[in-house]
């Protein structure tokens, strides 16, 4: 059945109740009947929660094949948790057929793919997935297809009862023997915990997994204690290198500046851009370039920012400092200056997913975004958005919170590269539609800036302006003119991954990419 | 034109491709690599083999490592390589002629 | 194959931007920026083993990039070394709108250059006349003749200094106020407006020092330079707010060009605006603002 992105979804995977995509909001103002976990009563005093190691964990949360462990992504790149956690289970405890739902996985979990091609494996369900995994899986290694969410789609399904957690391993900088955790004060600090919050309630079981147990209370605490039911103190959670990096900076690229540039601009000659106003940006080149350009725009007509959120690194956190922006609301951080600032600098708070992205509860902060600044992979002419499968059609990526912050957003801005090397961003479909295009308002790219057509006001605002933009489909014949129209990507029929849609609809599928044949 | 020695052009870097020719057995032998190859693996071999066929050369042994070059560049590296494999590359190049 | 029209003598050339001729993610959109001119290089920036391959990269990128309404200037290697005559073959079959002479210290050298570009033109099928020079002057024999230089031939359109080996040859570093170069700056600039043609200051090459890069903007303002060489797309946008014109010059040559064209109709040479006599003498320079005021976005209009 085709949904309102075009997309052809197969009927078999439109039973209990799932349906295809229908447009933004389409789930708005309906029921959801919220899942409750099976937790153990600890009502006798304990002294103390540890145990000594992970299988000892997996045990006293009566582990079994067949069950849905939970981790998140806090530790980034630098995470050993699932790793650990993966390999006691299978490799001590010899379950199998088990199933990883995360808040992302990244190339840190590269030894996951193994236990994928051995069967072991058998489910994942996460919002970012690359390296060896993204591979195994493309390559159909999955009995059953990945299911991709957002980060605000993630918790509507844990709490929808649609993700049955069993057990969730919790990988916290800090812990007391109880569980109360934090994201700082350890050695592999990440700061904000926002990804873990929902896990913790609505899982069966809690295990934290820690490398530095401080005295109780842990407070203020990011976890707490009355969810766990289990703390292990392994060597290292993660690498400190890889989890926030020294700082983020401020790309010096000129390409990705003068797009930043035209960010800032398309921004200011909006009615929103007022005292007060609030903003999310990504952190790649020309998302957080934005920034330096916003407030050279914010002082010129002496305004400030109201809030901010998402993913914090450091040039926020100066913003915060200086006074421009009021406060800081923050899921995970990015670099060793938001880690630092989180719950320390006056008006730096800390948010769980849901809080942040949730379209399903009743009042997710991206509801009141009033800007938020995007990258894309692929950008097509619908002004649909591909963040998760390469130009290959493997999976690489992550839509993260980009489709709950575009959906939210009064104003969405994509910013990429026209082209990146030879591969076109803005093209006739994308591979994969992460984010739909009836959220996405405005795209600026090196070679231009499109508005789209659903949103006449924006066009007014930039006219007024005097900034010059052009057709989206003018962008696109740009681009090939460039590197030339690319050949289809060949597909066989088997689904290897679903992509839903943050309301829990089907936005689109991946399908397994047929090997290429240079003489087909 | 003949191939007369091994001679290599070009870059591994992003938006370039290197290219490495050396001489053949009465045909052209194509390895070619390309980080887009999905999309673009013909259009690049056909336009190696059309760069070829101007030059006149039929008979070579060629190794591409495409890494999202622009058809320009591979026409650029292709055809610096060949005219350096014939000791050519330095002076009096057919401008608008065999290479174009 | 992009067709290009043919080069203008006398142009907005504020900026002129190098850009390794060599490298292809370089060259392909350089125009995007938004400077006047591109300088692509195959002298410096182009190691000596890669000079062959990196005119084959020049040809096509020529032939194939719409560079749009930006200049292509493609700067030569030296007429000391064995390159500089495949430099201008490879130039005029492109269809270069310029040539940039590297080292230029005589009148004599405009006019090698000139010989082997009518060559090119005549060999490749090119209108003669058609390809653009200018000179960079990068030693104090080139300084001492620059004007022999600036009207050594009809093709010139403007001199450059080329600060780095000037001031080698001058035994002296960049200095905060700029009289290291001022005599030799204020040299070329005389001999420039006397030839009739245009001068555009060296590079600055600190990224990091904005408030030295642009000092030395405003002071070349300051001087007369119509504009300036430079090596990143970010110095761009300060040359070009430096030499916008300001209102009152924009209004004032509107007055003027527009009383010119009613006082000419009725056969009167000379007549006042805003009470200042007013001549032909003036009417170049009042379209020249105009059509800066036009390329900086000031402006609309049907005088110029």
């Amino acid at each position: 059945m085709k949904n309102a992105v075009g997309r052809e979804i197969p009927d078999f995977l439109l039973t209990n109740g799932k349906e295809v995509y229908q447009g933004k909001n389409y789930m708005d103002g309906k029921y959801i009947q919220k899942a409750s976990p099976r937790t153990r009563r600890y009502e006798k005093p304990q002294e103390s929660k540890l145990v000594e190691t992970l299988a000892d964990a997996l045990r006293a949360c009566g582990a079994k094949s067949g069950m849905t462990f939970s981790f998140h992504h806090h530790l980034r790149d630098g995470d050993f948790v699932v790793n650990m956690v993966m390999k006691a289970a299978i490799e001590e405890l010899g379950l199998d057929n088990l199933t990883i739902a995360a808040s992302s996985l990244g190339s840190a979990h590269d030894p996951i793919a193994d236990y994928i091609e051995q069967g072991k494996v058998v489910g994942i369900q996460t919002s970012g997935i690359r390296g060896r995994m993204g591979e195994v899986v493309s390559a159909g290694k999955l009995p059953t297809p990945a299911i991709i969410r957002s980060h605000g789609g993630r918790p509507r399904a844990i709490e929808g009862g649609e993700v049955h957690i069993d057990i969730a391993f919790i990988a916290a900088p800090t812990s007391d023997c109880v569980g109360n955790c934090r994201g700082i004060g350890g050695k592999s600090d990440c700061g904000s915990m926002g990804y873990a919050m929902t896990d913790a309630e609505y899982a069966d079981h809690v295990v934290i997994v820690t490398d530095c147990l401080v005295d109780f209370p842990n407070m203020p605490a990011s976890v707490e204690a009355i969810n766990v039911d289990a703390v292990v103190v392994v060597d290292s959670i993660g690498n400190p290198k890889k989890i926030a990096s020294a700082a983020a900076r401020i790309s010096q690229n000129p390409r990705d500046l003068m797009m930043a540039e035209n960010v800032a601009k398309v921004i200011a000659s909006t009615p929103y851009f007022k005292d007060g106003f609030s903003f999310q940006t990504g952190v790649g080149g020309p998302s957080l370039a934005a920034n330096l350009f916003l407030e050279q725009y914010m002082d010129e007509r002496n305004i400030k920012m109201g809030w901010a959120i998402g993913g914090i690194c450091g040039p926020m956190v100066e913003l915060l400092k200086k006074g421009k922006v009021g406060k800081v609301i923050d899921v995970q951080d990015f670099d060793l200056d938001a880690v630092r600032s989180i719950n320390q600098t006056p008006n730096h708070f800390e948010m769980s997913a849901s809080q942040y992205a949730n379209p399903a509860n009743k009042g997710a902060f991206v509801n009141k975004l009033d800007f938020v600044v995007l990258a894309a992979l692929e950008i097509d002419t619908g002004f649909n958005v591909n963040v998760l499968t390469g130009s290959d059609g493997v999976l690489r990526g992550a839509p993260g919170g980009h489709p709950d912050t575009a959906a939210g957003s009064k104003v969405c801005i994509i910013v990429t590269p026209l082209v990146r090397g030879r591969m076109a961003t803005v093209c006739e479909h994308v591979v994969t539609v992460t984010t739909p295009g009836d959220c996405v308002d405005v795209l600026v790219t090196d070679y231009g800036i499109a508005v789209n057509p659903l949103r006449p006001d924006l066009v007014e605002c930039l006219d007024n302006a005097g900034i010059p933009h052009v057709s989206i489909e003018e962008l696109k014949e740009k681009a090939y003119s460039i590197v030339g129209r690319p050949d289809d990507l060949q597909w066989e029929d088997k689904v290897i991954a679903v992509l839903e849609a943050r309301d829990g609809t089907i936005l689109d599928v991946v399908r397994k990419i047929r090997p290429y044949q240079l003489d087909g | 034109m003949e191939i007369k020695k091994p001679a290599a052009a070009g870059t591994l870097e992003s938006s370039d491709a290197q290219v490495m020719i050396e001489p053949g057995d009465g045909k052209i032998e194509l390895s070619l690599q390309s980080s887009v190859m999905n999309q673009y693996g013909r259009q690049i071999r056909a336009t190696i083999l059309e760069t070829l066929e101007r030059l006149d050369v039929t008979s070579a042994k060629l190794t591409v490592v495409d890494k999202g070059a622009l058809d320009c560049t591979l026409k650029a590296r292709v055809e610096c390589a060949v005219f350096r494999s014939c000791d050519a590359s330095e002076a009096n190049i057919p401008w608008g002629g065999a290479v174009r | 194959m992009i067709p290009r029209p043919r080069p203008e003598r006398f142009r907005l050339r504020r900026t002129m931007m190098f850009m390794n001729a060599q490298k292809p993610g370089l060259i392909k959109d350089a125009y995007i920026y938004g400077c006047d001119s591109i300088m692509l290089d195959l002298e410096d920036a182009v190691a000596e083993n890669q000079k062959d391959a990196a005119r084959f990269s020049l040809y096509h990128a020529l032939k194939t990039v719409d560079y749009g309404d930006t200049e292509v200037i493609v700067r030569i290697n030296g007429l000391d070394t064995p390159h500089w005559q495949e430099d201008i073959r490879v130039c005029v079959a492109g269809g270069a709108d310029g040539i940039r002479i590297a080292k230029c210290e005589s009148a004599q050298d405009v006019k090698t250059v000139e010989a082997a570009v009518e060559a090119a033109e005549r060999e490749f099928g090119v209108e003669v006349g058609r390809t653009l020079l200018m000179a960079a002057l990068e030693s104090p024999k080139g300084i001492l003749n620059a004007y022999e230089i600036c009207a050594a031939s009809e093709r010139m359109f403007g001199v450059a200094i080329s600060g780095g080996d000037f001031r080698k040859c001058m035994q002296t570093t960049p200095q905060r106020d700029g009289v290291d170069m001022l005599v030799a700056r204020g040299q070329m600039l005389i001999a420039a407006r006397a030839a009739g043609i245009q001068c555009f200051d060296t590079v600055f090459t600190n990224l990091d020092d904005t408030e030295g890069f642009e000092a030395e903007v405003l002071q070349n303002k300051a001087m007369g330079f119509d504009g300036k060489s430079l090596i990143n797309p970010k110095q761009i946008r300060f040359v070009h707010q430096v030499f916008a014109p300001t209102e009152k010059e924009i209004t004032q040559a509107e007055k003027i060009l527009t009383a010119y064209r009613e006082q000419s109709a009725a056969g009167v040479g000379v007549f006042t605006v805003d009470g200042k006599m007013i001549d032909i003498a003036f009417i170049p320079g009042a379209e020249r603002t105009l059509k800066l005021a036009r390329a900086c976005g000031m402006w609309e209009g049907d005088l110029v």
